[in-house]
């Protein structure tokens, strides 16, 4: 508030008077280490990193949610030190052989420490014994290939064996291009799999968050016996890009949104990444 | 009888002494590079007889796109007796991209569905283009729950540039629509036959050709998206489609060696209106192959069979 009503005076310290052991203190104390903040896209705030993960990864400034990782999402949600992983170790056969996908697969491994675009497995909330998958972008986009089908199926059939709900956490840009038509055939994989589930009398509770998208809205994730998504999350089949080219008109503002969704019968409930836990837990609660 | 090692064509193995198109399907058709002597299936009795064909993927791909090419309303009038188009999604509309009705072949009673583009532009936008909208889905799914109520098998062709993407789509659920029809197909007690006759645009075809068996034409398409969205993703340039084409492997040459379908319905000339019957013949000896086939089987098994069919991707 006072700023640049006071004139300042900057007094240099006397390099040759300082005494050697204040200069060895100078040297040793660390930089800034890197992300203690970070800048928030939608606001343009700098905010201190700490602030964000204790507002459950949500700009504090703007309310923007920020997306966040799979073992990130599970830790919110589940019982603490309840997950149990699934069917890690699985690798794609690369059916197209498609130029340099393995050497990025490889690259991505490495850098997000990630296996595939989702994470499988089961834990409990509230006490409720649930199965679980996640979906993160940091993966290719969250993109659906071979592997990614594969560990969704693997985790809904294995629910229906249990006889316990499902809940998956969707995040994705679409099927995975560079594996062609088996990214394609994953999206009737893994539908079948909730039909049989269904067919059980089961719970399939499917989580949308930001973004989701292609084939994998066409699938799985409009599948939920409930359809919960997070505030302002983008849920489409088709992307908003593409859809202006061919109708060659601008969107109408807050179009695939969460919001326009629920408007159009499409989800349940817009529930708040605060509440989630409290929500699921009581959904849990009501179905088994 | 030897093995020719030959570039760029198909080879087809027939019994010795013995040629006819009808036996294509039941041998390994693809386009190579290299024949492998371990490709062979059986070299004794067996000639090899080859076809070289020059067709890359981009020239099946515009074959597939092609305005003469025959629509589903084509091959139902030739292939089916006795069709009745029905309308309607019982919810808000009729989508003039999807017909569907009864028919009869071999005198049972069957439905069939497919994705109708138009012959003129101006029948293109009435059917638009070919491309459903979510009602195109539901009214699929609605004669398809009635084909399962009264036990008649499905038969689905398959001929779109992909789903509808508007506006109105997204509003009335695009996406839910094809998922919808993902599921409930796969489970449903009737045998499904699936034809891809043109574009097999993504999930948008998808959501008709969750089938026992899916087939498609030589010179037809099924791709996860067009070459040119291929090839503007992966190299920000529309034009080298072509090249895509050949790398995403959407000819049914290709999908038959994955696995993706059951058969190759040969084209030796692109297949016209004015004269389907090389591919006609063809279509009724196999419907007749795959309705024998399903015959004696219970409606559980064949609900299994083609969760399996899917499982294996």
């Amino acid at each position: 508030m006072f700023e640049g009503m006071f004139k300042k005076t900057y007094i240099k310290p006397d390099k040759k008077q300082r005494p050697k052991k204040v200069k060895k203190i100078l040297r040793e104390i660390p930089q800034v280490p890197e992300g203690l903040f970070q800048k928030c896209d939608a606001c343009g705030h700098t905010i201190y990193s700490e602030d964000i993960a204790e507002n459950y990864y949500i700009c504090p400034k703007c309310e923007e949610y920020f997306r966040i990782r799979p073992r990130t999402r599970i830790s919110m949600i589940l019982d603490q030190d309840s997950f149990v992983e699934w069917d890690t170790g699985l690798e794609t056969s690369d059916p197209l052989e498609f130029p340099d996908y393995k050497k990025k697969l490889a690259h991505l491994r490495e850098v997000t420490n990630l296996e595939e675009a989702v994470i499988t497995g089961e834990g409990s909330i509230g006490g409720a014994h649930v199965a679980i998958a996640v979906m993160g972008t940091d993966f290719m986009m969250g993109s659906m290939g071979e592997v990614v089908g594969e560990k969704i199926t693997r985790a809904i059939e294995r629910a229906t064996s249990y006889k316990i709900p499902i809940l998956i956490f969707c995040c994705s840009g679409g099927a995975r291009m560079q594996e062609g038509m088996i990214s394609l055939m994953q999206m009737a994989k893994t539908s079948a799999a909730l039909k049989r589930h269904d067919e059980a009398g089961l719970l399939y509770i499917s989580i949308l968050t930001d973004p989701t998208t292609g084939g994998v809205t066409a699938s799985f994730a409009m599948l939920g016996d409930i359809i919960l998504a997070e505030p302002k999350a983008l849920i489409g089949f088709a992307g908003p890009r593409v859809i202006e080219q061919t109708i060659g008109q601008k969107l109408p503002e807050g179009f695939q949104r969460a919001e326009f969704l629920l408007e159009h019968g499409f989800i349940d409930k817009i529930v708040e990444r605060k509440n989630l836990r409290y929500t699921l837990a009581t959904l849990l609660n009501g179905h088994v | 009888m030897g093995i020719k090692y030959i570039h760029r064509a198909y080879y087809v193995l027939c019994p010795a002494g013995e040629e006819t198109t009808s036996l294509f399907h039941k041998v390994y058709a693809r386009e190579v590079n290299v024949l492998r002597k371990e490709d062979v299936m059986e070299e004794k009795d067996f000639e090899i007889k080859v076809e070289t064909s020059q067709l890359t993927a981009w020239d099946r791909v515009q074959i597939a796109r092609n305005a003469d090419r025959p629509t589903a309303l084509d091959y139902i009038s030739v292939l089916f007796s006795r069709f009745m188009e029905l309308h309607g999604d019982r919810l808000e509309g009729d989508d003039p991209a999807v017909v569907g009705g009864l028919a009869r072949i071999f005198d049972m009673n069957v439905t069939v569905i497919g994705q109708q583009k138009g012959r003129s532009t101006k029948e293109n936008i009435k059917r638009n283009f070919g491309m459903p909208s979510p009602s195109g889905y539901r009214k699929a799914l609605r004669l398809m729950r009635q084909a399962e109520k009264f036990n008649r098998p499905i038969i689905c062709f398959v001929d779109t540039p992909g789903a509808f993407c508007g506006i109105e789509a997204e509003e009335k659920g695009e996406g839910e629509a094809i998922a919808r029809n993902l599921f409930e197909m796969s489970s449903l007690k009737v045998p499904i036959l699936s034809i891809v006759i043109g574009e097999g645009g993504s999930g948008g075809a998808l959501a008709l050709a969750v089938g026992n068996e899916v087939w498609m034409l030589e010179n037809s398409m099924y791709s996860i998206l067009s070459p040119e969205g291929f090839s503007s993703i992966l190299w920000k340039d529309k034009k080298r489609a072509a090249e895509a084409a050949s790398i995403m492997k959407c000819t049914a040459a290709d999908l038959k060696e994955l696995g993706i379908i059951e058969r190759v319905i040969r084209e030796r000339e692109p297949v016209k209106t004015e004269d389907m019957s090389e591919v006609a013949e063809q279509m009724k000896e196999g419907i007749f192959e795959f309705l024998e086939k399903y015959k004696e089987m219970q409606g559980e098994q064949i609900a299994q069979e083609r969760y399996e069919r899917f499982r294996k991707f």
